[in-house]
């Protein structure tokens, strides 16, 4: 009277196989527990499972019912459990073959009246299937296009009581099999850039960053127009390519973020935490450790919006995924490492009250009040963005202006610029170098400054077609130098 | 930190306009070893407001570098804003100026300015103040400085100054102790330039243009102006193009832009070639041509 049912535990962003053990007692008083380290959620299968059994007309065994998840010393979260815990529990007590049931990975929650519910991290159980060798996956209908991009057989189903007829093979015809959906994920439309009156510096600098993949500072009062730019970054950068996109939609998927998700993720990911948001939220943490914000803008967009605005080791944290891409979160339940490559945009107000750069509006702030408020990003942190923009307030005549070029226009230039870019890197002439000499001997200019003002200059020169660095190039990237190196 | 001495009243070297004053400092610290008959030269003390705008940093940063071309010492207060951007200007024209201390004599306050009080020292001029090591800066002892300011100097000009701001305190020790008050004119309703446009109703002498300082001095304009590379742009079609349009007001790139019709990326490079050459000055995302 055993029984086992496999399924998959997500560690970080690994899976680790579970199998899910019932052994069925004879004995006067039924019983059913749950033992091997399940959390709360675990705990309650119990109910959900009973309920759906029962409603799907099956038959619940009156028996002392123990179900094992083994391994017994890894730590086990959410509903993701029910469905194998459910089929194990037939299986024990031969109301679903066995034999069959060991060739599936199932992964779903279970509703008391049978239905089977998608779970996030669903992708993740079907890669895991996918190494151990079970090709076949039973999952929840709206996940099953997300889990076949695992490259497994998928078998969608909506109730407990198909999937117990497809295992007992009932179903007439052919098994049924989601196909990998490689569609374009229609996700909520970008915002464009054709909505953007005006502002054509921060227009420039924008087309900049995706090109060459610079971190963006916006700075000046409330209400010119920082947010709204930053927001339609992801709309001007190349399209995910099938890999970045499997590996935006894995993370996504664990997450349990976005809804209904159609299956790829194409769409470069944009992610805007208020600052009010902890350190474990941003950078990823929990008792499992979970994907935090800068994981969910890899290969995508992170906005700080009024970036002073947020604690400190939030934003010192951001310096180890900005340097090497990845976050690695330490807790007592194991570690995990997640990949966080993202561009970042931060914005910001050139005074805490707001007022400053903003002709038409008087600041009070001391200019020790400034300071103050301009210390609290660290310089550490500026050397990352390696272009700033002052964004003044826009004359009214500016926004009744045409409309800004479109996204997709400004998306050929980005995608041809980053192709060359790819290809080989222009190298710069000498009188370049020279005003670029210059610049650092009459400007403060820090080292670290000056390699950033060169990348730009690069990337300038891809986005102008041409094969070499010229002046104009470092002249226009020197533009956006960091303001603070202005400062002497 | 460069040498510091102590110069009693008793001392010859003791600044003769400073000892007449009602109160003189009882002795003066100085770091900088430059001999202190730098005093009788015309001292103009350059102050204003902490934060102000950037018409008041060009004018201040211009003011300074042309008297100090014509031969002036500009003494100031080291603060930020407008005392700053005096030093500044009297550094451009590699002459000396003199910084007084509201705080003790080794402390660099605000510490913002550290890199800017060592490049006075090192170019010859001087840092005083009437506190000994160690004196943390103190509120009240901010206007005691201020008469040592004004008590050294022969001509105070206010170039921005709030309604309540501590340049009018200099302003009015420099009447106190019989010395000329000129102050810029500024818009009417600036707030940055309260203090300094009431100063002129009460009658102070209007700066109406940079010699109208000299003069008050007995000083005058330097034959070589101090920034010869503004000039540079005479065969840069495009760098003239953008100074036609920058006027003598105050705008922002994008307005630039559609005023030259001249694409953005482009521009961005034209300013900065300008910027480098110290032709136009750029303050919180707008530029203005730097007044010569």
């Amino acid at each position: 009277m055993l029984a086992r049912a496999l399924t998959f535990a997500v560690v970080g962003l690994e899976p680790r196989r579970v199998d899910v053990e019932a052994h069925l007692l004879a004995a006067d008083l039924p019983s059913f527990s749950i033992v091997g380290m399940g959390d709360r959620a675990c705990q309650e299968a119990k109910h959900r499972v009973r309920g759906a059994v029962i409603s799907a007309l099956l038959e619940w065994p009156n028996k002392a019912i123990t179900v094992n998840l083994a391994p017994a010393a890894l730590r086990k979260e959410g509903s993701g459990y029910d469905l194998a815990i459910a089929l194990s529990v037939l299986a024990a007590s031969a109301q679903v073959p066995s034999a069959v049931l060991d060739l599936h990975a199932c992964i779903g929650e279970l509703g008391l009246d049978g239905d089977v519910r998608p779970v996030s991290g669903t992708i993740a159980v079907a890669e895991g299937a996918m190494r151990s060798g079970v090709t076949r996956v039973l999952c929840a209908a709206p996940v099953a296009a997300e889990a076949a991009l695992a490259g497994v057989d998928v078998v969608p189903v909506t109730h407990l009581a198909q999937a117990v007829s497809y295992l007992r093979g009932d179903t007439p015809g052919a098994m049924p099999t989601a196909a990998a959906d490689e569609s374009v994920a229609v996700a909520a439309p970008t915002p464009d850039l054709s909505d953007v009156r005006g502002q054509e510096r921060g227009r420039r600098a924008l087309e900049i960053a995706a090109a060459g993949g610079h971190n963006l500072l916006l700075e000046g009062p409330p209400g010119t127009g920082k947010s709204m730019l930053a927001r339609r970054l992801p709309g001007i950068l190349p399209p995910l390519t099938a890999e970045q996109a499997l590996e935006v939609t894995r993370i996504h998927s664990i997450a349990g973020s976005g809804g209904p998700r159609s299956a790829l993720q194409r769409v470069p990911p944009f992610r805007a935490p208020h600052h009010g948001a902890s350190a474990a939220a941003v950078i990823g943490g929990g008792v499992n450790p979970r994907p935090g914000e800068v994981s969910l803008a890899h290969h995508g967009v992170l906005m700080l919006d009024e970036m002073p605005e947020f604690p400190r080791p939030v934003l010192e944290a951001l310096r180890q995924p900005l340097e090497d891409g990845i976050v690695s979160v330490v807790r007592t339940a194991g570690r995990a490492t997640f990949p966080a490559r993202f561009r970042l945009v931060g914005t910001m107000n050139l005074c805490p009250c707001g007022a400053r750069g903003d002709p038409r509006l008087d600041c009070a702030c001391s200019a020790t009040r400034v300071a103050t408020y301009r210390d609290r990003v660290s310089r550490a942190l500026l050397d990352r963005f390696d272009l700033t923009v002052a964004m003044p307030r826009p004359r009214a005549d500016e926004l009744s202006g045409p409309e800004g070029e479109s996204s997709a226009v400004v998306r050929e230039r980005v995608i041809a610029a980053a192709g060359r870019l790819a290809e080989a890197e222009p190298e710069r002439v000498a009188a370049a170098t020279e005003l670029l000499d210059r610049a650092v001997e009459r400007l403060p200019l820090s080292g670290r400054g000056r390699a950033r003002v060169a990348r730009v200059a690069r990337t300038i020169a891809a986005l102008a077609a041409s094969d070499a660095v010229l002046t104009e190039h470092v002249a226009e990237a020197l533009s956006y130098r960091t303001p603070r190196d202005a400062i002497r | 930190m460069s040498e510091i001495r102590n110069i009693p009243r008793s001392s010859p070297e003791y600044p003769v306009r400073l000892r007449a004053i009602h109160d003189p400092p009882a002795s003066l610290w100085i770091r900088g070893g430059a001999p202190l008959d730098l005093f009788d030269r015309p001292c103009l003390a350059v102050v204003g407001a902490r934060s102000c705008t950037s018409y008041g940093r060009s004018v201040a940063r211009s003011l300074a570098r042309e008297a100090t071309a014509a031969g002036a010492v500009v003494v100031s207060g080291l603060a930020r804003g407008i005392d700053g951007e005096a030093h500044r200007g009297a550094l451009d024209a590699n002459g000396c100026t003199v910084a007084v201390l509201g705080c003790g004599i080794d402390r660099d306050y605000p510490a913002a300015h550290r890199q800017l009080a060592a490049t006075i020292v090192d170019s010859g001029g001087l840092i005083v103040s009437e506190y000994e090591r160690g004196v943390e800066p103190a509120p009240w002892r901010f206007p005691a400085r201020n008469r040592i300011i004004s008590g050294v100097s022969r001509l105070i000009v206010v170039v921005e100054a709030r309604e309540r701001s501590g340049a009018l305190i200099t302003a009015d020790f420099a009447l106190e102790q019989g010395r000329d008050v000129m102050a810029v004119p500024g818009e009417i309703t600036s707030a940055p330039s309260m203090g300094s446009n009431g100063l002129l109703r009460q009658g102070a002498a209007p700066v109406t243009r940079i010699d109208d300082v000299l003069v008050e001095l007995g000083l005058e304009r330097a034959q070589q102006a101090a920034a010869p590379e503004a000039l540079a742009f005479a065969g840069d079609a495009a760098a003239r193009e953008v100074l036609t349009a920058l006027g003598e007001g105050e705008l922002t790139p994008d307005e630039l832009a559609r005023a030259t019709g001249r694409s953005p990326g482009d521009l961005a490079g034209v300013l900065t070639r300008l910027e480098l050459a110290g032709a136009v000055l750029a303050f919180d995302g707008r530029f203005r041509r730097q007044a010569s």
